[in-house]
């Protein structure tokens, strides 16, 4: 074992050369100042090492590496993009960057909205409150340096405010065109009291991408997000997505995952406000070089607040699934009504499945459970549908999809859930 | 139709659990035969055995389906070719609704058997109107197969995805246990509306009962793993009177 003293020089000295080989970006007033907070965050946490008990079944040498490994652009022919059928307001990104051209204007989405790069340059703007504000608070109880290496240095993102009640949903899509593009990405997105809004996001954002989503939800403000990261083999991400919700606000997030090679999305979910309700839930299809981790955090710090997680993950020839899930709950947080559950399904022996729940509560009238469980195709299952007739293949793609439902089921639109769920039974046809 | 011809079997994981010994039995068309035995005596392993599930070794005899060798083929292939069992324990499939399995178990066994997939029009209207004789609800349709459902529920689901799958050689295992009398009659009316010339049936039954409904032409005895008495359907009766236990010891001198 390396004594936790040089591990942490190791840390540092990593995160040091990454910030000698990188300008902080120009920009006004208070951007520079969250960048420069940010980057003194990262010099003190160091890159995150295989070594930390955070990372200890996800390696992030492949998202700390100082290049991106070059990752094939998956040829989706001429299927249908997800949410087409749905009146949108398009917002179109290319290996991490904006696309105008390819986009609708954004007045059209009714919300205020603008680039990070170019609110940066002004020396004032609303996202200061917000804008590394919120990653800054999720670096503990544990560090996520990536998180603020994204914030010291993300250029690309849009800053997002809601006053009302906006019907059509934003959709922000992520194209690829290069092999090996290496993009931060960092959103801002702030629900005023009483605002709503659905966020739909789709694509991988680029061959090695970093994304940290920052969401402030004014109290009975609600959010309904959903997200589908591709299904580009090679390329490897990291997303963080912290959300702090005031009284009776509503954080929905679903996240569907297939392919990759390597994935970690985390999660930070604050209750800050009594009545609150986060839910939070992923499926993922992995298949061979597949490794995904979802590492989430949910803090209930007020009363009467509900959160749930609910992941699925289906894995097979060598994939791996991480779930790291913490609930914890403030000794203020009385009636605290808290689930998590993550599931996966093994469709061989060499797939595999890492699973850390924990709770950790300091309010005594409290309704938590969790639980974890990894499993094979059920064999009664599997023969009484081929007893009546039904393929082999087929009868597994129906057991696999009948195994994800739980989670795509925590999607309160029926035509968005319908919809990813035929996308995900044409993928999985695919590769039966 | 059917004909099993001396068939042995044994637990694949375990061969000294010998279970199905020396057991034949020809079904002709058009003909309803019953299986009575007492408990432990093989008769849900035949099922099992003819129906192709994992876990038995057939280590003597065959089966063949108008003429076919069953035990050649996949579970699937015997379903396409013709081959029902209603299950004693239907299995719950959380997350799969019961209209879904049933469209797709249809069309999956027309497929196979180079038929036009029926489109979702004419699925709806066929499964509503036979849903509706065995007085299956649409709620009962929607919900996920067999979750939540009561004992004669499943049994009356069972009969449900017959009457759908129209198979020319119907195995029912035990398919009157946990029914009340009302149950009873819905199911066995159901049977019976199937009821052809091209169409067998094997009725698995503990009891007499069902055979008031349901009536066979012949009845056969079985113990340890094979026939051990065939006859009428006085046969039953027999039972239904003295019990296993004269015939057992009449079929042991
Ligand atoms: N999978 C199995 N594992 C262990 N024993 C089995 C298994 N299947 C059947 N048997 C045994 O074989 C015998 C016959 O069982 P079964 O076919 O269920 O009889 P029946 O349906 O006539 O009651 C019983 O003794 C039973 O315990
Ligand atoms: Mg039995």
């Amino acid at each position: 074992m390396m004594p936790r003293a040089k591990l942490v020089q190791q840390k540092r000295d990593a995160a040091a050369a990454w910030l000698d080989a990188h300008a902080l970006p120009e920009g006004g007033v208070w951007a520079t100042k969250a960048r420069k907070a940010a980057e003194a965050r990262l010099r003190e946490m160091g890159m995150p090492s295989k070594r930390d008990e955070y990372w200890r079944y996800s390696d992030p040498r492949r998202l700390t590496d100082a290049a991106a490994q070059s990752a094939s652009v998956i040829d989706t022919g001429d299927a249908q993009p997800l949410f087409d059928q749905v009146d949108r307001v398009k917002l179109v990104f290319v290996d991490g960057a904006f696309d105008a051209a390819a986009s609708d204007a954004p007045e059209l989405a009714g919300v205020e909205i603008c680039q990070l790069g170019d609110a940066a340059r002004s020396d004032l703007h609303w996202a200061q409150d917000v804008y590394g504000v919120l990653e800054a608070r999720g670096q503990t109880p544990v560090a996520r340096p990536l998180a603020s290496l994204n914030t010291a240095f993300a250029t690309a993102g849009l800053l997002i405010r809601v006053t009302g009640q906006v019907q059509r949903p934003l959709a922000l899509i992520y194209r690829r065109s290069s092999e090996t593009a290496d993009a931060l990405m960092h959103h801002v997105i702030r629900l005023d009291a009483g605002a709503e809004l659905t966020l739909l996001e789709d694509g991988p954002v680029a061959a090695r991408y970093n994304q940290v989503t920052e969401i402030d939800l004014g109290d009975g403000a609600r959010l309904h997000h959903i997200r589908a990261q591709g299904r580009d083999h090679e390329r490897v991400g990291a997303t963080h997505l912290f959300a702090r919700l005031g009284a009776k606000a509503q954080l929905k997030s679903f996240t569907l995952s297939a392919n990759g090679a390597l994935t970690r999305n985390e999660a930070v979910i604050w209750l800050d406000g009594s009545e609150g309700t986060a839910h939070i839930a992923g499926a993922c299809v992995g298949d061979g070089a597949f490794h995904h981790d979802d590492t989430v955090f949910v803090n209930h710090a007020a009363p009467r607040c509900e959160s749930r997680q609910v992941y699925k993950k289906v894995l097979r020839h060598g994939a791996v699934g991480v779930f790291q899930g913490k609930i914890l709950v403030d000794q203020i947080a009385q009636l605290t009504d808290g689930y998590q559950i993550s599931q996966s399904l093994l469709l061989d022996e060499d797939a595999q499945f890492l699973a850390k729940p924990e709770l950790e509560i300091y309010a005594d009238d409290v309704k938590c459970s969790h639980g974890s469980t990894s499993g094979e195709i059920d064999a009664n299952q599997f023969f009484y549908l081929r007893a009546r007739g039904v393929p082999k293949a087929q009868a597994r793609m129906l057991l696999v999809l009948a195994f994800l439902a739980e989670a795509l089921d925590e999607i309160e639109d029926d035509t968005l859930a319908a919809d990813l769920r035929d996308h995900l039974e044409a993928w999985l046809s695919r590769r039966a | 139709m059917l004909e099993i011809n001396n068939l042995h079997a044994e637990l694949e994981e375990d061969s000294e659990v010998k279970i199905l010994k020396g057991l034949s039995l020809t079904i002709n068309p058009g003909e309803v035969h019953a299986i009575m035995g007492p408990n432990g005596s093989g008769k849900s392993t035949l099922s099992y055995v003819l129906s192709g599930r994992d876990g038995y070794e057939v280590t003597e005899g065959g089966a063949t389906l108008d003429g076919a060798d069953l035990l050649d083929m996949e579970p699937e292939e015997r379903a396409a070719a013709g081959l029902f069992l209603a299950f004693q324990y239907p299995v719950e499939i959380p997350g799969v609704g019961n209209m879904t399995f049933l469209r797709t178990a249809v069309n999956a066994q027309r497929k196979a058997r180079g038929e036009e997939e029926l489109s979702a029009g004419e699925f709806l209207k066929l499964v509503r109107a036979k849903a509706k004789e065995l007085q299956i609800d649409a709620d009962m349709l929607k919900r996920p197969v067999n979750v939540g459902f009561s004992g004669g529920e499943k049994k009356r689901n069972e009969i449900l995805q017959m009457a759908m799958l129209e198979p020319k050689m119907c195995i029912l295992d035990e398919t009157d246990s946990g029914l009340d009398v009302d149950a009873m009659k819905l199911v066995s009316d159901g049977v019976n509306a199937l009821r052809d010339a091209g169409r067998s049936f094997l009725i698995i039954t503990h009891y007499q009962r069902l055979l008031n409904h349901i009536k066979p032409d012949v009845v056969h005895i079985m113990s340890d793993g094979r026939i051990i008495k065939t006859g009428g359907p006085e046969l039953a009766l027999e039972v239904e009177e003295n019990g296993y236990t004269d015939l057992l010891a009449e079929a042991a001198t």
